[in-house]
C-alpha cells in the first residue's frame, strides 16, 4: 500500500513539471515580457528611466537571460522560497495575493464536490435499480439539460431569478454589512444563503455527469454473476443491491475525481466571475486581461496542481475502497 | 418424511424481448429425490438454467413465471413457490435456507471486493441466529468440508488470490452454509479444467451424499451426466424431450434429440476409423512438414523501470524447450489443461508471437527447409500460405463489417492471383465444400450460428490451398452436436487435400477421435508423446494418467472417475 | 437462417417465438451491412433522430444568415434602444371597424419611468407595421459574394423598426444578430473538432505506430492537459492574442485554442478503440491471411472505427461551442464587430442589463443550450448504434 502511494507521487513529477511547463508558457505568451508593461506603465506616468536603470533592472529580474534559465529561476523561486514572482499590477509579490483565493477555490470545489455526490449517489442507484421507469426518465432529461447547460448560463438565470423574484443581490459571499463583520451566526446563515446559487451552478454539471456515470456502471454491475449469488443467499432486495453492486460501482464514482476536480475547477472559476465570488477567478481574469502574467502563471498552475491533488486522493481512496488494486 | 423434496409441475417462463416473446421454458416437469441426482441437459439455449433459476425465483429481467407450479416438501407441509410473493419473506428463507446454488463462472459469481470469509458468514448469519464469532467457525469449517487448506486463513482472502478451483469450492461451501435440502449446481465445473473437473464434481456428490441433499444438476456435458446422475431429463428450445434413470436413457433413449447427443458423444469415444499408419512416420520414412526444436516464449521481468518490492528475477517461460515433428498427411494433437502453452505454441508456429529462442523448420512443397523464425515480412506471408490458422471464437474471428464472400475472398485477392470473379467463384466452390449453401455469400456473419461460422472461417482457412492447418480450440466453442459435424468436416477435408493438421484442444475425446499422434503439455514442458489411441487408454507419464483418469465417461455403467488418480500433491 | 443440425423428426423446429403484437414479424437483417444495421439502430431512437433535425437546421440557419436575418446584425438604430420584443399578428382593425388580413407587428412608443427618470420603449398596441416574406431590405451579399437584398421576412417598409426578439442597447436587432451568431458559433464547433480530430488522429496515429517511448511521451501530455482545468487555462492562452488582430485571426486562433484541449479524449478514445481491435482475432486473421500493415488498417480497423469515431466527434462539438461562448462572454474570445452567442450573451453580463432586458439573457441562451442539448441527444444516439454487433 505504502508502495502504492509512492509509486503514485513519483508517477505525479513529470506530471508537475509538465504543468509548470505549460504555466510558465502563458506567462511568456504575451508580446514583451514585464519591463515592458512596468516602462510603458512609468511612462503613462510621467516617469522615465536611463537606458542604464532599464539595464539593470533587466537583469535583475533575469530577462535578459535565455527563456529556459528564466524558467529555472522562476521555478526555483516557487520550490526553494515559495516566490512566485511579482504582481506587476498589485505591486505586491504574487505570493501574497494568491494564497487567500486559492483557499476559497479550493473550499468552493470541495464544497461542490461533495454537494456532486450527494445528489448523484441516491439519484444514480435509483435509476439504475428502476431503469425506464418515470423516475428515472425524468432524471436523465435533467441530467440531460444539466449537461447542456453551459455555468455562466445557470449563473446568470439564477442570478436574474433571484433578483427579479426574490429581491436579493446575489453575487458576493456576504451580504455588505456583513462583510468586515466577525464571525458570527448570523454570518454564517449570510454566508449560506449567498452560497447556495454558486454551489448549484457548479455542481449541476458534475452532478448531471456522475448520475450517468453511476447508472451505467451501476447497471452493468447488477447483472453481473454475483448478484444472482448474493440473491441466492436470501438476502433481502435493497440488502443485496447496497452491499454488493452499489459498493462495486462505487469504484468509478471515487476515481471519478480526477476528471470531475478539474472540470469542477474550471466552474469555479467562471461562476466566480460571474458572480464575484472572491476566489482565484475574477482575479486571474484581471490578471490575464491586464497582461499581469506572473499573477496568471502562478493561478494556473496551483489550480493544475490543485487537481492533480485531488487525483492522489481519488487514487488512494481507490487502493483503499478495492483490494483489487491494493494488491496488485 | 417423503421421498419427493421438490417437483416442477407444467412450469412455463416467457421472456418479452423487444422484437418478439420467447418462451424459455414450456410445460415442464420434474422431480428431485431426497439424496439423488438429476440431471438436467441440453445445450446452449435449451432453457436449462432458467429453469433451475426459477426453482429459487431468481429470473432475469425480461423473464416472468407464466404458468405452473414448484412444489416444495417442508415441515409445515407442502409450499408451492411459484404461488409465493416475488419478494416476501418466504422466498428469501428458502434462498439459501433450504436451496442452495453453485454456478458457472466461478471468476464472477463471488464479489470481488469482500473477503471470502465475509461473504460466506453473511450467508450463515442471514439464516441462523449466530453471533460474528460463531459464524466465524462454522464457515472455518465449511471451508475444511470443502477441502480448503488452511481455512482459518483462507477466509480473509480475497476470491482474486483463489484459482478457479478454490473459487468454486469457496462457492460451494456458502451454498452449504445452511445444511439445505436441494442444490442447484448450474453448469459447475463447465469453466474449469478437467483435473479439476473432476475434483469438484467428485467433492460435491460426496457433499450430496452425506447430507443426504437431492441435487439438480445442470450440464450440456453426456459424460458428467454419465458420471453423476441418478435421473436424467433432456431439455430441447424450453421442453424436457426425454427423461427417465440414467441407465435407460444412455442404453435405451427414445427420442431422437436424445439419440443424437450420445451419438455426438459416443462418436468421440471411439475414435475416427482409419488413422494412416502411425508406424510409417516414426520410422522416418517421410520429412515431417514442420520441425520445432528447442522452442521457448517466455514473458516478463526483462528490466522493470519502477519495480518496487522485490521482481522475481526468473520470467515465465509460457513455452519452454518444445521440440515436436509434423509428417505429412498427419494429425497431430496438443492437448493439455489452461496455462498448459498449448495456444502460445500454436501462436508461435505461426509467429503472431515471436519466440524467445528455438528453431521452427518447415519444408515447402518443393522440399526446400526453411527456418521460420528467420522470415522476413515478405516470406512470412508466403509461409502463412501454406500454414493457416482456424480459431476458436467463431465469432470473433469473422470480421462483422464484411460479407462472407468478401472474408473468404480476402486471402485470394489480396495474394493478388485472382480477378474479383475468379474469387467469387472460388469461394462458391468453398462453401459447397464446407457444407454451406453458396447463396450465403452475400450475407453478413451475425446472420450465421456458431456452427456455421465456424465453417465459414474453415473456408477461409482452406481458400489458398495450404499444406498445413493449425486448429486452435476449432470445437471448443460449439455444441456437442455441431461439434461432431465440424470434426467430420474437418476429417473429410483432410482425407480429401491430404492436409496436416496441428490440432491444439483441452478436449481429450475430441483429440483422440481427430488425431493420429498426440503431444502433452503441461506447464510449458512436453510430458508425453504417443499415438494418440495408446495416450489416451494406456498412458504411461504420471501427468498423462491423471489427466485420462479425470475425462468423464459417458457410460453410467462404467464410471471412470470413481477410479481417477488424484494429484499426489 | 440455415438450420444447422440434420433435421429431427421432432415436433420442435426451434425455440419457440411468438411477435410481441399479432402480424408482427421478425424481419431478417441477413445481407444488411454495417451502415444499413447502424441506421436501423440510430433511427429506433426518435430523440436522437429529432435531434439531428434540429442540428440540421441550425447550421441551414448559419448557412443562410444574412437572407434569413430580417436586418444586418451591426446595424445600430439609438432611437429603440432596449426595445421589447413584438408579436406577430394576422388580422389588423380596418377603419371600418371589421378586421381584415394583413399579418403585422405593433410599433413602440416612449414612456418614461416615473421614478428613475429613464426612457423605455413600450408596444403601442395603435401602431400597425406591415411585414411580409421576401421583401427588399438592407443590402447585403450572401456568403460575402452575390449582391443581394430579399429577406425571408421583415417590415414592408424598412424604415419601420421590426424587432421580434427585442433590441440591444445600441437598438440593434436581437433576431439578426442571433442568427449571424448561430453561423460563427455552430461553425466553431464544426471546425474546432476538425482541427482536434486531424490533432488526435496525428498524434494517435504517431502514438501507435511509434509506439514505446513516443507513446508514453504523448500518453503523460495528454494526461497533463486533461488534468489541467480548461477554463484557466483557455482564459490564459486566449487572453495572449493581441488585440489588433483582425476579427478573423482571431476567429481562427479561438477556434485553435478550444480544440487544442478538446483533441486530447479523442486521441485517447481513437488509440484505445485502435489497440483493442488490433488484438481482436479477425484482424489477426487478416494478418494470416496476407494483408500488409496498410490494407489491415484501412480495410479492417477503420471500417470499425468510424463509426465510434462519429459518435465521438459528434459529442465534442457541443463542448467547443460552451468554450467559445465561455471565452467570449468573458471577453478573451471572440470580439465585437463579430458576432457570436458569447458575443451577444456579453450584453447580458450584470444584472442589472439582464433587469432591464430579458430577451438578452433569454435567446441566446436557449441558441446555446438548444445547440449543445441537440448534440448531446444525437451523438449519444450515434454512440448507442454504433456498435450494431455487440449483445
Amino acid at each position: 500500500m505504502l508502495a502504492y502511494i509512492i509509486r503514485r507521487v513519483l508517477y505525479m513529477v513529470p506530471t508537475l513539471f509538465g504543468m509548470s511547463l505549460i504555466a510558465f508558457m502563458i506567462i511568456q505568451l504575451p508580446p514583451g515580457d514585464y519591463l515592458t508593461s512596468l516602462l510603458s506603465t512609468m511612462a503613462d506616468g510621467g516617469q522615465n528611466l536611463d537606458e542604464a536603470t532599464i539595464a539593470r533592472l533587466r537583469s535583475q529580474y533575469g530577462l535578459d537571460q535565455p527563456v529556459y534559465v528564466q524558467y529555472l529561476v522562476w521555478i526555483t523561486g516557487i520550490l526553494t522560497r515559495g516566490d512566485f514572482g511579482y504582481s506587476f499590477e498589485w505591486n505586491q509579490p504574487v505570493s501574497t495575493l494568491i494564497w487567500e483565493r486559492m483557499g476559497s477555490t479550493l473550499l468552493i470545489s470541495l464544497a461542490s464536490l461533495f454537494l456532486v455526490w450527494a445528489i448523484s449517489l441516491p439519484i444514480g442507484i435509483y435509476s439504475a435499480v428502476r431503469r425506464h421507469s418515470f423516475g428515472d426518465h425524468a432524471f436523465t432529461f435533467l441530467g440531460f439539460i444539466g449537461l447542456a447547460v453551459p455555468n455562466f448560463i445557470l449563473a446568470l438565470t439564477l442570478m436574474y431569478v433571484g433578483y427579479r423574484f426574490f429581491g436579493q443581490s446575489v453575487g458576493g459571499i456576504f451580504s455588505p454589512q456583513y462583510a468586515d463583520a466577525p464571525w458570527s451566526m448570523a454570518k454564517f446563515l449570510d454566508m449560506l444563503s449567498h452560497m447556495w446559487i454558486p454551489l448549484i451552478v457548479i455542481a449541476m454539471s458534475g452532478t448531471a455527469a456522475m448520475i450517468r456515470v453511476l447508472r451505467a456502471n451501476l447497471s452493468d454491475e447488477l447483472s453481473r454473476p454475483y448478484v444472482v449469488t448474493a440473491r441466492a443467499k436470501g438476502l433481502p432486495e435493497y440488502k443485496v443491491i447496497l452491499k454488493y453492486p452499489v459498493r462495486i460501482a462505487l469504484n468509478p464514482f471515487v476515481s471519478s475525481i480526477g476528471w470531475v476536480l478539474p472540470d469542477l475547477v474550471s466552474g469555479v472559476t467562471i461562476t466566480a466571475i460571474v458572480l464575484n465570488l472572491p476566489t482565484a477567478g475574477p482575479l486571474l481574469l484581471r490578471a490575464l486581461v491586464g497582461q499581469d502574467m506572473y499573477l496568471a502563471g502562478s493561478f494556473i498552475l496551483l489550480m493544475g496542481v490543485l487537481t492533480l491533488v485531488g487525483m492522489l486522493i481519488s487514487d488512494i481512496l481507490l487502493a483503499v475502497l478495492d483490494p483489487r488494486i491494493r494488491f496488485n | 418424511m417423503r421421498d419427493t423434496m421438490l417437483s416442477v409441475r407444467n412450469l412455463s417462463l416467457d421472456f418479452h424481448l423487444r422484437t418478439h416473446i420467447l418462451h424459455a421454458v414450456r410445460d415442464v416437469s420434474f422431480d428431485l429425490r431426497r439424496g439423488k441426482t438429476l440431471c438436467l441437459v441440453g445445450e446452449s439455449g435449451s432453457g436449462k438454467s432458467v429453469t433451475a433459476r426459477a426453482l429459487m425465483r431468481i429470473i432475469d429481467k425480461p423473464g416472468r413465471l407464466v404458468g405452473g407450479q414448484i412444489l416444495l416438501d417442508g415441515p409445515d407441509g407442502v409450499v408451492d413457490i411459484a404461488a409465493l410473493p416475488e419478494r416476501g419473506r418466504e422466498i428469501l428463507a428458502l434462498r439459501g435456507g433450504r436451496i442452495g446454488l453453485v454456478f458457472q463462472e466461478p471468476m464472477s459469481s463471488l464479489s470481488p471486493v469482500h473477503t471470502v470469509g465475509s461473504q460466506i458468514m453473511e450467508a450463515i448469519r442471514q439464516h441462523r441466529k449466530l453471533s460474528k464469532k460463531d459464524a466465524r467457525v462454522r464457515a472455518a469449517d465449511l471451508l475444511r468440508q470443502v477441502e480448503i487448506p488452511d481455512p482459518e486463513r483462507m477466509l480473509d482472502r480475497y476470491t482474486f488470490e483463489f484459482s478457479g478451483g478454490m473459487r468454486q469450492r469457496a462457492m460451494i461451501a456458502m451454498a452449504l452454509a445452511c445444511d439445505p435440502d436441494i442444490l442447484i449446481a448450474d453448469e459447475p465445473t463447465t469453466a474449469l479444467d478437467v483435473t479439476t473437473q473432476a475434483e469438484i464434481l467428485d467433492l460435491i456428490r460426496r457433499l450430496q451424499q452425506e447430507r443426504g441433499m437431492a441435487m439438480l444438476l445442470i450440464t450440456h456435458d453426456m459424460g458428467v451426466v454419465a458420471e453423476t446422475a441418478d435421473d436424467v431429463a433432456v431439455m430441447r428450445y424450453g421442453r424436457i424431450v426425454e427423461n427417465g434413470p440414467v441407465d435407460r436413457i444412455f442404453h435405451a433413449p427414445t427420442h431422437p434429440y436424445t439419440r443424437q447427443l450420445l451419438d455426438a458423444t459416443m462418436k468421440l469415444e471411439r475414435g475416427a476409423a482409419g488413422s494412416p499408419a502411425t508406424a510409417l512416420f516414426e520410422a522416418k520414412a517421410v520429412e515431417p512438414v514442420i520441425s520445432v526444436r528447442g522452442l521457448t516464449k517466455s514473458y516478463g521481468s526483462v528490466g522493470k523501470i519502477f519495480g518496487f518490492g522485490s521482481g522475481n528475477g526468473g520470467a515465465l517461460k509460457a513455452v519452454d524447450n518444445v521440440d515436436f515433428d509434423l509428417y505429412p498427411g498427419e494429425s497431430l494433437g496438443i492437448v493439455g489443461e489452461s496455462g498448459s502453452g498449448k495456444t502460445t505454441l500454436g501462436r508461435l508456429v505461426l509467429r503472431i508471437t515471436e519466440p524467445t529462442s528455438g528453431r521452427i523448420t518447415y519444408r515447402t512443397a518443393e522440399g526446400r527447409e526453411i527456418d521460420v523464425t528467420d522470415l522476413n515480412k515478405a516470406e512470412l506471408r508466403a509461409y502463412h500460405r501454406d500454414v493457416r490458422l482456424i480459431f476458436q471464437d467463431p465469432f470473433a474471428s469473422l470480421n462483422p463489417r464484411m460479407t462472407v464472400r468478401q472474408i473468404i475472398a480476402d486471402p485470394l485477392l489480396v495474394s493478388g492471383k485472382m480477378t474479383d470473379q475468379q474469387a467469387g467463384e472460388k469461394v462458391a466452390e468453398l462453401l459447397k465444400m464446407v457444407g454451406l449453401d453458396p447463396l450465403a455469400m452475400e450475407r453478413y456473419p451475425h446472420a450465421f450460428s456458431g456452427g456455421q461460422r465456424q465453417r465459414i472461417g474453415i473456408a477461409r482457412a482452406l481458400a489458398l490451398e495450404p499444406r498445413v492447418i493449425i486448429a486452435d480450440e476449432a470445437t471448443s466453442a460449439l455444441d456437442v452436436s455441431i461439434r461432431s459435424q465440424i470434426l467430420d468436416l474437418l476429417l473429410s477435408i483432410r482425407q480429401r487435400l491430404g492436409l496436416s493438421f496441428l490440432f491444439i484442444s483441452h478436449d481429450i475425446s475430441v483429440v483422440r477421435y481427430f488425431c493420429d499422434r498426440v503431444v502433452v503439455m503441461h506447464k510449458g514442458h512436453i510430458v508425453e508423446t504417443g499415438d494418440a489411441e495408446t495416450i489416451c487408454t494406456d498412458p504411461s507419464a504420471p501427468y498423462t494418467r491423471r489427466l485420462i483418469s479425470s475425462v468423464p465417461n459417458p457410460d453410467p455403467r462404467n464410471k471412470r472417475m470413481l477410479h481417477r488418480m488424484r494429484a499426489s500433491s | 437462417m440455415l438450420a444447422d443440425s440434420r433435421p429431427l423428426p421432432s415436433i420442435d423446429a426451434g425455440p419457440a417465438i411468438s411477435p410481441l403484437k399479432p402480424g408482427g414479424s421478425i424481419t431478417s437483417e441477413a445481407a444488411a451491412g454495417q451502415w444499413t444495421l447502424i441506421r436501423h439502430r440510430f433511427f429506433r431512437n426518435k430523440v436522437a433522430a429529432f435531434a439531428g433535425c434540429v442540428i440540421l437546421l441550425l447550421y441551414l440557419v448559419g448557412a443562410f444568415a444574412e437572407f434569413l436575418a430580417p436586418g444586418l446584425p451591426n446595424a445600430s438604430r439609438p432611437q429603440y434602444t432596449f426595445a421589447p420584443p413584438q408579436r406577430i399578428s394576422f388580422f389588423a382593425p380596418t377603419a371600418g371597424g371589421g378586421h381584415e388580413f394583413l399579418p403585422h407587428v405593433k410599433g413602440y412608443r416612449i414612456e418614461i419611468e416615473p421614478q428613475a427618470l429613464r426612457r423605455t420603449f413600450v408596444i403601442d398596441e395603435n401602431k400597425v407595421i406591415p411585414i411580409g416574406f421576401f421583401v427588399d431590405g438592407p443590402a447585403y451579399r450572401l456568403w460575402g459574394m452575390i449582391p443581394m437584398k430579399t429577406h425571408l421576412l421583415g417590415p414592408l417598409d424598412s424604415r419601420e423598426p421590426m424587432y421580434l426578439l427585442g433590441s440591444d442597447r445600441l437598438g440593434r436587432d436581437l433576431l439578426s444578430r442571433l442568427i449571424y451568431g448561430t453561423r460563427i458559433s455552430m461553425s466553431i464547433g464544426l471546425v474546432g473538432v476538425a482541427i482536434s480530430l486531424t490533432l488526435g488522429v496525428v498524434f494517435g496515429a504517431i502514438s501507435g505506430f511509434y509506439g514505446g517511448w513516443v507513446d508514453t511521451v504523448i500518453q503523460r501530455i495528454i494526461e497533463i492537459v486533461s488534468a489541467m482545468p480548461t477554463i484557466p487555462l483557455w482564459l490564459g492562452l486566449a487572453a495572449a492574442i493581441p488585440l489588433t488582430w483582425s476579427p478573423l485571426s482571431v476567429y481562427f486562433v479561438v477556434t485553435l485554442i478550444v480544440s487544442l484541449l478538446g483533441w486530447t479524449g479523442l486521441a485517447r478514445e481513437v488509440r484505445g478503440r485502435f489497440f483493442a481491435l488490433r488484438g481482436e482475432d479477425f484482424v489477426t486473421a487478416a494478418r494470416l491471411d496476407g494483408s500488409r500493415e496498410r490494407r489491415i488498417i484501412f480495410r479492417h480497423i477503420l471500417p470499425s472505427l468510424t463509426s465510434h469515431i462519429l459518435a465521438v466527434v459528434t459529442l465534442a462539438v457541443p463542448t467547443m461551442i460552451v468554450a467559445e461562448t465561455s471565452l467570449s462572454f468573458l471577453g478573451v474570445g471572440l470580439k465585437p464587430p463579430v458576432v457570436s452567442w458569447g458575443v451577444l450573451l456579453q450584453d447580458a453580463q450584470n444584472v442589472r442589463s439582464v433587469a432591464t432586458a430579458p430577451w438578452l439573457l433569454i435567446w441566446p441562451s436557449l441558441a446555446v443550450v438548444t445547440a449543445v442539448l441537440s448534440f448531446n441527444f444525437f451523438g449519444d444516439g450515434l454512440r448507442d448504434a454504433a456498435d450494431p454487433y455487440e449483445s
